[in-house]
């Protein structure tokens, strides 16, 4: 079986650091919209301090700031979920003591536990660090799977806790729900700035003006990129943890097969917190093909690819113990 | 001289990077261990009130009842005589594994119980109580097992003898039907 503790450190230590990043690449792209619509108004001769640019770097850093704060509220609240506090069902009952296993098998502080409305099987985690984290599974997950696959799939969840992948993935989703918010905001302000761009502008100024309004366009698009970019590999390795946790990857695979079974996309959650779940909630074509493409589009990887590397755990764990497959 | 002044301080360096990182794990470890004692007493203290539950339900099986009882305070005061008889205290929580894995057996022998709800209940957390004691050797065994191999791998054997670590023992599971008890599903999902 795989070992993903030897190099948890480093995931851990690659998840601060990409925060880091994902946060500096952000204020910059703000500043970069205010200060470059600046220098193009000081070209045309228009107003020579730089306010547009001191609002957008100083809103970037508080909407950060904000993001930081709020993001696990954020969106747990975006999907509707309640705090599973005092269990009353037994599935609930259930759901509770599965988790309370989980943390203890992965060695980490109890999360919160959440429940979404929805009918579709579909689950999260979401958090700043090991002492701070909440998963948050639907109604439909409780109803389709047995025991074993719950644990399978909170053991998944745990998994994301542990690397620290729920303070990137939180941080990513809060910031595309903010460039979103304020790209409605500004876009008035743009096109007004838009007509009155002079004839007689150099090429350089046309050239500048083409770069920021371009920006502006695709603001949205980049920051959904750059989620992209960090999330493929991270099933991998929360399904490979979760079998470590478990010592029962073929109940992940099973539970994942259920989940794919049922693919009506999870209504409950949003665009921008796609990124965060088990399973692609917005049921995309793209996310079950391979090549460039498919990996740089999708942001979960192909059901088939992770149902059948489980499997392959699974078999080779029986085949060790000298049990008929 | 230079070279050798700052191959002493890279030295140095890594001498205390592996020096804190076998720390970190010798405490790693002994936390991970304090966690099976928190959740065998966890199991100890549920189990009068998981009882009390079912009693009249199950009053034709007083038998099977009394073993469970009998068995947990056994238990109970092997583990209060401390940590010294760790042979014992294994020996006692074995068996009361074994005299629970009895009572899931005979509540499944009778379907109409199940209908009742305390039943159900008790089924899901005896099933949660044995499995948070089997994940918690785990992550022991887990932890103990990455101590000891950094331990003796070299060079980081080189600076054990500084940190006065030993090899710590893995908690054997000898009883192989105790490792199915967590696989007892009788929720017939």
């Amino acid at each position: 079986m795989t070992s993903p503790d030897a190099n948890l450190f480093q995931q851990q230590e690659a998840n601060r650091r990409r925060t880091t990043w994902l946060v500096i690449g952000f204020v910059l792209f703000f500043a970069w919209l205010g200060f470059g619509g600046d220098y193009i108004w000081a070209l045309e001769g228009r107003h020579p301090f730089p306010w547009l640019g001191i609002a957008m770097a100083t809103l970037a850093i508080l909407g950060v700031w904000y993001a930081y704060r709020t993001g696990p509220e954020k969106v747990l609240w975006s999907t509707g979920a309640t705090e599973l506090t005092d269990p009353k069902t037994d599935a609930e009952r259930q759901l509770a003591n599965v988790v309370d296993e989980m943390a203890i098998a992965a060695g980490v502080p109890r999360p919160r536990v959440w429940i979404i409305p929805d009918d579709d099987p579909n689950a999260f985690a979401t958090g700043h660090d090991l002492g701070d984290s909440h998963i948050a599974v639907t109604r439909g997950l409780l109803a389709t799977c047995n025991r074993d696959e719950l644990q399978g799939v909170i053991g998944h969840e745990l998994g994301h806790v542990k690397n620290l992948d729920i303070r990137l993935m939180t941080m990513l989703a809060a910031l595309v729900g903010a460039v979103l918010l304020v790209r409605d905001g500004m876009g008035r302000t743009m096109r007004v700035g838009e007509s009155r761009k002079s004839k007689n502008a150099g090429p350089l100024l046309a050239a500048l003006v083409a770069l920021w309004v371009l920006s502006w366009i695709f603001a949205p698009l980049i920051i959904q990129l750059l989620a992209l970019a960090v999330q493929r590999g991270r099933e991998y390795l929360a399904d490979a943890m979760s079998a470590q946790f478990t010592r029962n990857p073929l109940a992940l695979a099973s539970a994942l097969t259920k989940i794919e079974a049922a693919d009506a996309p999870t209504a409950a959650i949003k665009r921008g917190a796609a990124h965060l779940c088990i399973a692609d909630p917005l049921g995309r074509r793209f996310t079950n093909s391979e090549g460039w493409l498919a990996d740089r589009f999708a942001t979960h990887p192909p059901m088939s690819m992770r149902i059948s590397r489980l499997k392959g755990m699974g078999y080779a764990a029986l085949k060790q113990a000298g049990q008929p497959i | 001289m230079w070279v050798l002044l700052v191959l002493v301080v890279l030295a140095g360096l890594w001498i205390v990077s592996a020096y804190n990182g076998l720390i970190s794990l010798k405490n790693q470890t002994a936390n991970a261990f304090k966690q099976i004692d928190v959740q065998l007493k966890r199991r100890h203290d549920l189990i009068p009130n998981l009882v009390n539950a079912v009693k009249g339900a199950m009053d034709f099986e007083k038998s099977t009842l009394e073993a469970v009882i009998q068995a947990r305070n056994q238990a109970v005061k092997v583990n209060a005589a401390g940590p010294e008889g760790v042979k014992q205290i294994s020996q006692a929580e074995n068996a009361l594994s074994g005299a629970l894995s009895r009572l899931l057996v005979t509540v499944e022998r009778y379907p109409q119980l199940k209908a009742t709800g305390n039943i159900g209940q008790l089924q899901e957390e005896l099933t949660s109580t044995e499995n948070r004691i089997a994940f918690a050797r785990q992550l022991y065994n887990d932890t103990a097992t990455q101590y000891n191999t950094k331990q003796q791998q070299f060079p980081t054997t080189l600076v054990a003898g500084l940190a006065h670590v030993e090899r710590a023992d893995l908690w054997e599971i000898e009883d192989q039907a105790e490792r199915a008890v967590p696989q007892v599903d009788l929720s017939g999902r």
